[in-house]
């Protein structure tokens, strides 16, 4: 475990070394993040820049304090590392800037798809991509003669088996914690029965829909073979749970999946019978009962051009693409930088985007529709009332929260 | 004391109160009665990785910006935020009230609305957990009171423990004990043989956990009052009830509690304060299913990816009206008590 740390720091300490000959900035650098392991190189590597002050301030707790911290004149971050999901909140504040000209002048080595363009004009940088996808058990599936499932009545059927032969009284694992995470398994199911969030065009809520119905009678099927206590389950308890050996299905992010069996007490068994495949269908879809992410970074809009595009030159320098030659980097993501192979881990999350996988909206009222459902759907889960009770209310809770915001 | 010497005196501390407490709640029932602008949007093209290009809609910023600029403050909304489905619900409650045929019906249909969902547990949490909480303090003071000398210093450090640890943490460490395959958990499968009980499953069981954690929390800061109290007991007055023949059981019930009674009213204050505002087990038992409460509410209306801030002024002014509604018995009570003496 030392030997690993060791390694690993000094493997950082090389970057930093071999970037700082590279990354030379004049202003002031701060960068806000997630904390996961590949923003942690990227932040890493950005502050590797020398000629002026690199922070960082990479924490689980970013998306509440990013806007509070770009809002002040000068902002207190120049940069936001953000995920699909959370520019919404910093396009709805305008508090990051176009970066069309700061592309053209030091954006040499970044490809097409990397640009997240908004209304024509490049707001974001992206990195890496996310999706959720099945990982299992192929040695316990093997056992039983099951194939991993393609969709998600076939993962009910093998963990009805596994449960019959008593291998596991559990199999299914799921991220179902009341809150973000229920949510989340709410907007996989119901794209993936071909419903959507809101009425085309508008604002007004369309979840209590039939596919709406059909995703919670799902959820509540799949719940019947998880730990009794998954309704306070987040990604994180739910992959100690697999990592134990205690799971043998589950829907996990891609991001996870090249340290899912890294870590410190996972048995022997799940060592070797850790497997990843692409997402499942559900009800006789096409498209995946997934949603596609992107993790990037942006700049603010309240600072001078020089702290602009000293952040801009430090965040290119976290994600230059000698980055990809190092193999513990290369297998943290699935990354959108020039010159990634992808590695075996990266399989669920490119299958996902083959597959059709719908990309998380980035609509300015859909934080308000995740958080209402996250609140809503748990008396549903837990047997307390109807599914079309739990989606009238989901819609009711987004009504009050859209007429404050003002986008009803 | 003259006046001015009282003025000089007590200037700093009432400029802080002033600073840090008056001119916050100000702040917040101003942004309570204020809500965002009407979002102006418009449909533009997004590119993003792996799918290209779509047409999605976004908000117009200069739009908005002028709309800011006009008003700052946003509109002018008045009680509006009270009175919706997350806060009073007053039109649901009617409606609920007129739908329902007998009481049991309305009561179900009022524990669908977050706001009394709420009100339910954090009432049943503040007015189980206070009196545990001073009960099980005093006898814990009592007892450490009775220790030899040596052995006291020692109990009082283990006494203080569950108050010395973050709430956080401390309710992490159980929320993993009473996992269905935790330590706590398993037992109370193996008691009662049926190995699909689960504590976190059933609202019930959660409300009972959160209740054992509040007192479990909260019991050593009673015990630090009462042991303070205990020092000053008039032992001329014990040593009188045990010459009448007093047991111990009535020296502690006409001499002791009586002496300690004014910590007690202390005590009661404080935790029906804190208790009311229940917010950490709910966090750290991951318990948002099965219990709420109005801070637990800000919480969640600021930690979204949108921040709600006019929905989390309007909770934290009905937090403000709960507290000074659960006070007032008390504070009535202390201010007859100071106008009888003088």
């Amino acid at each position: 475990m030392f030997l690993r740390q060791a390694t690993l720091a000094g493997a950082m300490l090389a970057f930093a070394g071999s970037g700082a000959l590279a990354c030379e900035i004049s202003a002031r650098v701060s960068i806000v993040g997630n904390e996961f392991p590949a923003i942690q190189t990227v932040g890493a590597n950005a502050a590797a820049c020398t000629g002026a002050e690199v922070a960082t301030n990479l924490t689980a707790d970013h998306q509440s304090i990013n806007v509070p911290g770009m809002q002040g004149n000068p902002a207190e971050y120049t940069s936001a590392i953000i995920a699909n999901s959370s520019i919404v909140a910093l396009m709805n504040e305008d508090v990051i800037r176009p970066l069309d000209d700061l592309v053209a002048k030091h954006g040499q080595g970044l490809q097409q798809n990397q640009l997240i363009t908004i209304d024509g004009k490049v707001m974001a940088v992206a990195f890496m991509a996310n999706a959720q996808h099945l990982m299992y058990r192929k040695d316990i599936l093997a056992d039983l003669g099951i194939e991993p499932p393609k969709t998600y009545e076939e993962m009910l059927d093998a963990a009805e088996t596994i449960r019959s032969k008593g291998v596991m009284q559990n199999p299914i694992g799921g991220a179902y914690a009341a809150g973000w995470n229920l949510a989340q398994e709410f907007n996989n199911m119901l794209l993936g029965y071909g419903g959507s969030h809101f009425e085309p065009g508008s604002a007004e809520p369309n979840v209590n829909s039939e596919a709406g119905v059909k995703a919670l009678t799902m959820m509540k099927a799949l719940s019947e073979y998880m730990t009794p206590d998954f309704l306070t389950h987040d990604s994180n308890a739910t992959n100690a749970e697999y990592r134990a050996g205690n799971v043998a299905l589950l829907n996990m992010w891609g991001s996870r999946a090249a340290t899912q069996i890294t870590a410190d007490g996972v048995t022997e068994e799940v060592k070797q019978g850790h497997a990843i495949a692409g997402p499942m269908t559900v009800g006789g879809g096409s498209i995946p009962a997934t949603t596609l992410w992107w993790d990037g970074w942006t700049v603010a809009k309240n600072i001078s051009d020089a702290e602009a595009e000293a952040t801009f030159i430090a965040m290119m320098n976290g994600i230059r693409p000698e980055l990809m030659q190092d193999e513990s980097v290369r297998t943290q993501a699935v990354w959108l930088i020039e010159g990634y192979e992808p590695t075996e881990d990266s399989l669920g999350v490119f299958d996902a985007a083959k597959a059709g996988a719908i990309p998380y909206p980035m609509l300015p009222y859909m934080g308000l529709m995740h958080t209402a459902l996250g609140n809503e759907l748990g008396d549903f889960m837990q047997g307390k009332e109807s599914a079309e009770q739990a989606l009238a209310d989901v819609e009711a809770a987004y009504r009050a929260a859209a007429k404050e915001k003002g986008f009803l | 004391m003259r006046h001015k010497t009282f003025f000089w005196f007590i200037l700093p501390t009432a400029t802080a109160m002033l600073l840090f407490i008056a001119l916050p709640i100000v702040s917040v029932l101003i942004q309570s009665v204020f809500a965002p602008h009407e979002a102006v949007l418009r449909e533009v093209e997004n590119c993003t990785p792996l799918v290209g290009c779509t047409t999605e809609t976004t908000i117009d910023h200069d739009a908005t910006r002028a709309l800011r600029e006009a008003q700052p403050m946003g509109r002018f909304v008045g009680f509006e935020i009270f009175i919706d489905r997350g806060h009073l619900a007053f039109s649901e409650v009617a409606e609920a009230w007129s739908a329902s045929d007998g009481l049991g019906g309305f009561a179900d249909q009022l524990a669908n609305l977050p706001f009394y969902r709420a009100m339910a547990f954090t009432l049943t949490f503040t007015f189980v957990v206070t009196p545990l909480v001073i009960a099980l303090g005093l006898v814990i003071a009592l007892a450490v009171n009775a220790l030899h000398v040596r052995l006291k210093g020692l109990a009082i450090f283990f006494s203080l423990l569950p108050f010395i640890i973050t709430p956080l943490i401390g309710a992490l460490v159980l929320f993993w004990m009473i996992d269905s395959r935790g330590v706590l958990g398993s037992a109370i499968q193996w008691l009662a043989g049926d190995p699909d009980l689960s504590l976190k499953a059933s609202t019930g069981l959660m409300w009972v956990a959160l209740i054992t954690y509040g007192v479990w929390h909260s019991a050593p800061f009673a015990f630090v009052i009462f042991y303070a109290g205990l020092q000053t007991l008039p032992m001329d007055q014990i040593e009188a009830a045990q010459i009448d023949g007093a047991t111990r059981w009535q020296r502690v019930r006409y001499v002791v509690i009586p002496h300690l009674m004014p910590l007690v009213t202390f005590v009661a204050l404080i935790q029906i304060m804190d208790n009311f505002r229940v917010f950490e087990p709910i966090v750290g038992f991951n318990a948002s299913a099965h219990a709420q409460s109005l801070s637990w509410f800000i919480y969640n209306d600021l930690g979204g990816e949108t921040r709600q801030l006019s929905s989390a002024s309007a909770s934290s002014v009905l937090t403000i009206i709960g507290v000074a509604i659960l006070l007032s018995p008390v504070l009535v009570r202390t201010w007859r008590d100071f106008k009888k003496k003088t």
